[in-house]
């Protein structure tokens, strides 16, 4: 091997003092960095990404297409023709693919703390918050490429929403997937194994999808059934997508929005807690 | 480079507090090789913690380049270098993009990054693996890049945490040789924890560490001499009778009095004006096959702690 000295090479001097740039600075440069990693571990799996589409397919074709012949009229759209089970479905299981893709994201932070990567981070100089921030946007951006592929089916469904209309979806998208990996997050703080957070997700998202309005409208249910589903934060979301891609709603599209801001919000606050008092 | 004054650290369990570091203080200078040497569980790992502002000191303080660590962990953190006892690579990434990831994190410019990965690659005899999966690497492999690793934004202090805890006596030998290799091109100060005696020997000072405390810190060499000039090793049939006498007649030997591998008792020679070879004729004993050697880093460790430092093969966490 070549001799050269440790300074060619761009080793600094022991006694060198180097100035840090500022905290924000180094956080951003954190927050992009974590979320680069996942980005691509998320590349290079690339096969199970296209798998996973398989479950939102089921649904939308077996499931979907079993009832629509047995079900009405689920609404009018505003161009008057009425709208159909399957289209109706439709962005509800947009909302689940993201939902799921997203709550599973969480599991990340527990395996990092399995094979020992987590400490890797917890030790670089940047602030938990940056660590946090850079898991959630790595999550949500998982899950929303996730929804992104089933949004495309879109023509299959005789929906044709305007650019603006799909926007908002897709802004909708952002926002549920940002909030379930906040939920995954806070719950994977305390976990140390992966098989039992996946347990308990799963214990979550059903409730969560089943009370959203995914597969149902929210009008005329029972009342027991209806309350539950005004806590969920899945039903803003749901009611957002099905609002933005087929015309029909159940809210306003601001109580929407305030639904999923005030989820949003109250979920990345409490897992940002979580983790910067966990040891 | 290290100050550490009093460090304690308490923690509470179902059974009470406990004190896993009881009041310690020690001094690593610039450019030290400072080992820790201890059994598992004696308060290694939770000094470490502390030196990384993971665990905040319950009491007393710790600097670290000047800097208190709990005001300024990041600052500090910046300039700490540190090798895990378990693996903390993630495996689905390639060598490289591990080492671009922790460049990124610790703020070091793409330029600087690239030229000092590749470097220290080369030196840790890596350079032919930078782009494949860390998951088909061999465990001293994996030990290697996280020493690239930790040595890409250029600390001031490496620590090694039991750094060849798990891995086989070649690939031991093999990451020392790494890692005095990078010592000699890129200076700094080590800080090292270990429970293999042989590993701490070639440190400039050692703390032993036994039940949150230091209860000794020199050179090896010194620490070795303090016990006396040598060590006395008997085998014979009847043990335990010379055992009973040796403890009756010298009561001081009850600090370094022990049983080898092999059968054989070996302990600090008392001395007391006789040659060895005039202790062991007075002996009521029949004496199979009796040898002296000076005192190694062992019997340091057993006249300061009462216990071998022998390890189980299950024990591999803690420290």
């Amino acid at each position: 091997m070549q001799e050269k000295t440790f300074e060619e090479w761009g080793m600094i001097l022991p006694n060198e003092k180097r100035p840090l740039a500022d905290r924000l600075t180094r956080d951003l440069q954190g927050v992009y960095t974590l979320w680069l990693r996942d980005v691509i571990r998320l590349w290079r799996d690339r096969i199970r990404l296209i798998g996973s589409i398989v479950q939102p397919l089921l649904f939308l074709f077996i499931l979907g297409g079993g009832l629509s012949p047995r079900l009405g009229a689920m609404g009018v759209t505003h161009s008057g023709r009425p709208l159909g089970y399957q289209e109706f479905l439709f962005p509800g299981i947009v909302g689940m693919s993201v939902l799921f893709t997203a709550s599973f994201a969480g599991v990340a932070i527990v395996w990092d703390r399995e094979v020992g990567f987590l400490k890797e981070v917890l030790v670089a100089p940047l602030s938990r918050t940056a660590v946090v921030v850079g898991k959630i946007l790595g999550g949500a951006t998982n899950s929303v490429i996730q929804g992104t592929l089933i949004l495309v089916l879109i023509p299959f469904f005789h929906l044709h929403p305007s650019l603006s209309r799909t926007m908002v979806a897709f802004l909708v998208m952002v926002m549920i997937g940002l909030t379930q990996t906040s939920v995954g997050i806070l719950l994977g703080v305390r976990m140390t194994s992966s098989q039992g957070f996946m347990v308990l997700m799963n214990f979550i998202i059903l409730p969560l999808f089943f009370l959203s309005g995914a597969l149902f409208p929210l009008d005329r249910l029972p009342h027991w059934l209806s309350e539950a589903s005004r806590v969920d934060p899945m039903t803003y979301g749901v009611d957002l997508l099905r609002h933005a891609l087929t015309g029909v709603h159940f809210f306003s599209v601001w109580t929407d929005l305030l639904g999923m801001g005030i989820f949003l919000g109250l979920m990345s606050s409490l897992s940002i807690y979580l983790f910067t008092k966990a040891d | 480079m290290v100050d550490a004054e009093n460090l304690v650290k308490v923690y509470s369990t179902r059974a009470g507090p406990r004190a896993a570091v009881d009041g310690i203080s020690f001094k690593v200078g610039e450019g030290e090789f400072f080992s820790f040497l201890g059994p598992n569980g004696a308060g290694k790992s939770t000094t470490i913690g502390m030196m990384v502002a993971l665990l905040a000191p319950t009491a007393g303080r710790i600097k670290i380049d000047n800097l208190d660590v709990v005001r300024f962990p990041h600052e500090v953190r910046q300039r700490i270098g540190i090798i895990f006892q378990d693996p903390s690579l993630d495996d689905r990434l390639t060598a490289w993009e591990n080492l671009e990831f922790h460049g990124r994190l610790y703020g070091i410019s793409k330029e600087v990054r690239k030229k000092r990965a590749n470097f220290l690659m080369e030196v840790m005899g890596l350079a032919d693996r930078r782009d494949d999966l860390v998951r088909t690497f061999s465990g001293g492999m994996k030990r290697r890049l996280e020493i690239v690793r930790g040595l890409v934004h250029a600390p001031r202090l490496l620590i090694l945490d039991e750094p060849t805890l798990g891995l086989d006596p070649h690939s031991r030998r093999n990451v020392w040789e790494y890692i005095h290799t990078v010592r000699k091109k890129v200076q700094m100060t080590v800080f090292l924890t270990t429970h293999y005696l042989e590993e701490a020997d070639g440190s400039d000072r050692v703390a032993i560490i036994n039940q949150g405390q230091i209860v000794a810190m020199d050179t090896p060499d010194r620490l070795k001499k303090s016990l006396g000039p040598e060590v006395l090793n008997l085998h014979v049939s009847e043990k335990g009778q010379l055992k009973k006498f040796l403890l009756e007649r010298y009561p001081s030997l009850t600090s370094s009095l022990r049983e080898e591998e092999d059968g054989s008792l070996s302990f600090l020679f008392p001395g007391e004006g006789k040659s060895p070879w005039e202790f062991l004729k007075a002996l009521p004993f029949a004496i199979r096959e009796a040898s002296v050697r000076r005192p190694n880093l062992d019997d340091v460790f057993i006249r300061y702690t009462g216990t071998g430092l022998k390890s189980t093969p299950n024990d591999s966490r803690g420290g």
